[in-house]
């Protein structure tokens, strides 16, 4: 327990993505089995704890220190979880804490009934010290919060064994905690488990963007076109009557979508886009599509409620066909799996399945001029597939691109600029910028901290130290006037409505593109120019 | 005599009046009594100054040999006559030099503790307890949220990140007085050897610990030309936090942010630092420190100062002890 609640201290902590890989991969080698396979359920939230309420906590620690104390120290501390771990008082006469495995602790806690769950929380509490208090509370208050997503576990168990993610994600969820026959073959001590659930997931193939020159060489009559649409990629799987809607990255999302599972009247893996339909319109019109934003409203949801489905109804748009039937189509070639996509669609219900339309085209330019005007603004861009390209996990270079439309740009001023993490824990490197209101003052409309060199950040960093106005803790507000400061050329890809920032739009995925030390502030751009975009 | 009339908070801080002089004073007075060398409690500019040995020394080094208009050398455990009252220096264990402060006069004894600890540190002398009628103690981790760990378990922690990324720079924040040397000692005694680099702010307080016979090992200078950034591999840095936010840091491999303080318990306080690796190392005296000396020494009554005295209060009226809050100003828990 004492190791995973270091792990958990030291992951919540560190910034850095390659950091953080070790800290995990270190432990997959330290900690025994079935520790380790606990604790990489507890990241990856497949984990299943009875919960404990808040109240519980405060109930138990109500029992053995005075209530003015705890409120004082509840008040200066900030964390209800932090709060008790710190100020549990071990039994008195109680020597150094055992240490207790997590594997013991997970058994004991996974059959515990609402009844015995105080007394058996509170002996766990005495015989553990702070940090493993700490671990142990939000272990069964539900959530770990130290920034590490289950891909990102699967990939630190990848590097660790030496094999594809890829690999990993195949079998993933067929498999349960505490993983032992995933450490065995990671570690070389057995074969690779064989998925034997239905509806797994199959790791998704995925495209490089078109670099300049990239197309030159490659002969258009060998690639197929197809819009790349705005929503959410994603995986439907329907095997011997398991169901299962997959996001690209293997997290199973199908409670999410009643609706769409609901509509999955066939047996195999399609891959395709996850959109928000426009139920007004017709099946297959370009307004049957509705926008990013009217998708968000049902993502990152565990459950929905029958109204929203009502409101914001989704549709799969067919990209590819990895599996029919019992047979794997992986290996054939795009031209053979689309044509029996295509088939197969046919005999689904088209306000819930339709197939991605081909784009015919026959010279590279045209590509571009068809990105230039594209016929609906959920289209972001352009997937080229090699017609006799198998479907591959990862990002194979070659077998497709995505061309994306150009991204918008616009001019802003550097407002605030924060300091960064890791190798920029030094360096101002997070950046705040805003657009000219009408009545001349600049309001914030984004935040960037990627797009720039080495040296561009050295600059950025010398200008922000000799232009500061104000701190506020680790943030510095900089010079920001008409004819003093520094503008910034943002790139971005949409713009949408957001109740949360001042502007009230939000950006996505900006970044800063150029440096404009030559562009005196005023002459970057106006809020209106922003409100024009979102039509 | 009432405890008020030999001991008093003004503004200047804690007075006494029968023999007129100040402990710790926040500003220049006539004649000053300083339990430690910390900037806080040791200010420049008073007529005479009474302290140990080691803290005239740390004043003069910090403010300059003319930091005040006469000094005079305080040896632990010695008694000495200041106008009515006798007043003695004990060892508080917080820094090189620090030390409480007793104050008797007319039967009455009042103990000003300053800032103490309780635990070991191989870089000064260990805390005494002194029997007073009146405990005047600071405050500085009074909630009892703080129970500071082990210090050898929070060296164990840096070694082990030190192995686990060996090609990053460990920049550890220490202030300059006490916990860099502690922590350096600390490093030795737990069988670190390769040199330590420092930051040109530690420098002299190391070089004097070293001349009062406190061994701290090979010490180099933080300071390089860009060159040899390598150099700085897997090594450990010390340096004041507020160096880390500079442009000095820019100069270390990909550099792993650590800070030895007491206040690392609290992992927000860890977080709004942008520290990586929180090393709980305090030269306070913790909560169970507090009350257990508050219990051992069972004065009459406790004045509580700088800190969270709301919390100490509380506790001593549920133990039975008559207990008030001080709230001098002047002193920066920050600094620790």
């Amino acid at each position: 327990m004492q190791r995973f609640a270091a792990l958990l201290d030291r992951l919540t902590l560190t910034p850095a993505r390659n950091a953080k890989l070790r800290l995990l991969a270190d432990y997959f080698s330290d900690a025994p089995d079935p520790d380790r396979g606990h604790a990489l359920a507890a990241i990856t939230r497949d984990l299943e704890l009875p919960g404990v309420k808040p109240a519980m906590l405060r109930a138990l620690v109500a029992e053995r220190t005075d209530p003015e104390l705890f409120a004082l120290s509840y008040d200066y501390v900030g964390d209800l979880a932090e709060t008790v771990a710190l100020i549990w008082e071990p039994a008195p006469g109680a020597g150094p804490p055992p240490d207790i495995r997590l594997g013991a602790v997970v058994a004991r806690l996974s059959r515990l009934s609402r009844a015995e769950a105080p007394a058996c929380i509170a002996a766990h509490l005495d015989a553990l010290d702070a940090p493993a208090r700490f671990a142990l509370i939000k272990l069964v208050t539900g959530g770990l919060r130290v920034g590490v997503s289950a891909r990102l576990a699967k990939q630190a168990l990848a590097g660790w064994g030496g094999v594809e993610v890829t690999e990993i994600e195949e079998i993933w969820h067929g498999l349960a905690p505490p993983y032992a026959a995933l450490f065995a073959w990671l570690e070389g001590r057995a074969p690779r488990p064989e998925p034997q659930a239905a509806a797994l997931f199959r790791p998704v193939m995925l495209a490089n963007p078109v670099e300049p020159g990239d197309l030159d060489r490659l002969a258009p009559a060998d690639y197929a076109a197809e819009w790349k649409w705005d929503g959410i990629r994603v995986q439907v799987t329907a095997e011997r009557g398991t169901r299962r809607l997959y996001s690209r990255s293997g997290d199973d999302i199908s409670r999410a979508f009643p609706d769409l599972i609901e509509a999955m009247d066939f047996e195999g893996a399609i891959d395709g886009e996850l959109l928000v339909m426009r139920a007004e319109a017709a099946p297959g019109s370009p307004e049957r599509v509705g926008s990013f934003a009217e998708l968000q409203q049902r993502l990152n949801r565990k459950t929905v409620s029958a109204a929203l489905m009502a409101r914001h109804p989704v549709f799969l748009r067919a990209y590819d066909l990895l599996a029919e039937g019992q047979e794997d189509l992986r290996r054939l070639p795009f031209t053979a799996r689309r044509a029996r996509l295509a088939a197969l669609v046919t005999g689904l219900d088209p306000a819930r399945f339709d197939l991605s339309a081909a784009v015919p085209f026959a010279a590279w330019d045209e590509v571009a001029r068809l990105l230039a005007a594209p016929p609906h603004d959920a289209i972001e861009g352009v997937m080229l597939k090699r017609r006799d390209a198998p479907y591959v996990p990862g990002r194979p270079k070659g077998p497709w691109f995505k061309w994306k439309k150009d991204p918008h740009l616009i001019d802003a001023v550097l407002m605030y600029a924060q300091r960064g993490h890791g190798r920029r824990s030094s360096f101002y490197s997070d950046y705040t910028f805003g657009v000219w209101t009408a009545a001349g003052t600049l309001v914030p409309v984004g935040k960037a901290y990627f797009g720039f060199t080495d040296e561009e950040l050295r600059r950025i960093d010398r200008f922000v130290r000799d232009n500061t106005v104000e701190r506020f803790g680790p943030v510095r507000a900089v010079r920001a006037e008409p004819e003093a400061g520094l503008v910034l050329e943002i790139a971005f890809e949409g713009l949408q409505r957001s109740g949360r920032h001042k502007s009230g739009l939000a950006m996505r995925f900006p970044r800063i593109h150029r440096l404009r030390w030559d562009k005196p502030p005023r002459e970057a751009d106006r809020l209106e120019t922003l409100e024009r975009l979102l039509g | 005599m009432q405890p008020q009339d030999l001991l008093r908070p003004t503004p200047a801080g804690l007075y006494c009046p029968v023999g007129d002089f100040h402990i710790d004073p926040v500003r220049p007075v006539p004649r000053a009594l300083v339990t430690h060398g910390h900037a806080d409690h040791a200010r420049p500019g008073h007529g005479a100054v009474l302290a140990t040995r080691e803290t005239l020394d740390i004043m003069g080094l910090r403010h300059g040999a003319d930091h005040a208009g006469s000094t005079q050398a305080a040896g632990y455990g010695e008694s000495l006559a200041l106008g009515g009252v006798t007043v003695g220096f004990h060892p508080a264990g917080h820094v090189l030099g620090s030390a409480q402060i007793r104050v008797e006069a007319g039967g009455l004894r009042i103990l000003v503790t300053g800032d103490y600890k309780r635990g070991p540190d191989p870089s000064c002398a260990p805390w005494e307890p002194v029997p007073a009628d009146v405990l005047i103690t600071e405050a500085t981790f009074g909630l009892p949220v703080f129970r500071h760990p082990d210090p050898a378990a929070e060296i164990a922690r840096l070694l082990a990140s030190l192995a686990q990324f060996p090609e990053r720079a460990h920049l550890v924040g220490v202030y300059a007085l006490g916990k860099a040397q502690r922590l350096i000692a600390l490093l030795r005694a737990a069988g670190y050897d390769r040199p330590i680099y420092i930051h040109g702010a530690l420098a002299r307080l190391c070089a004097y610990y070293e001349s009062r016979g406190i061994a701290l090992g090979p010490l180099e200078s933080a300071t390089v030309d860009r060159g040899t950034k390598g150099a700085f591999a897997g090594a450990v840095v010390l340096g004041p936090p507020s160096a880390f936010a500079a442009k000095w840091a820019q100069r270390f491999p990909d550099p792993l942010i650590a800070f030895a303080s007491g206040w690392m318990q609290v992992r927000a306080r860890a977080r709004q630092r942008g520290v990586e690796l929180p090393l709980v190392l305090s030269d306070h005296a913790d909560w169970p420190g507090l009350t257990d000396t508050i219990a051992q020494l069972a004065p009459q009554e406790v004045w509580v100062t700088h800190g969270r005295e709301e919390a100490l209060v509380r506790w001593c009226g549920l133990a039975g002890i008559p207990a008030r809050p001080l709230s001098l100003v002047g002193y920066e828990d920050e600094a620790e």
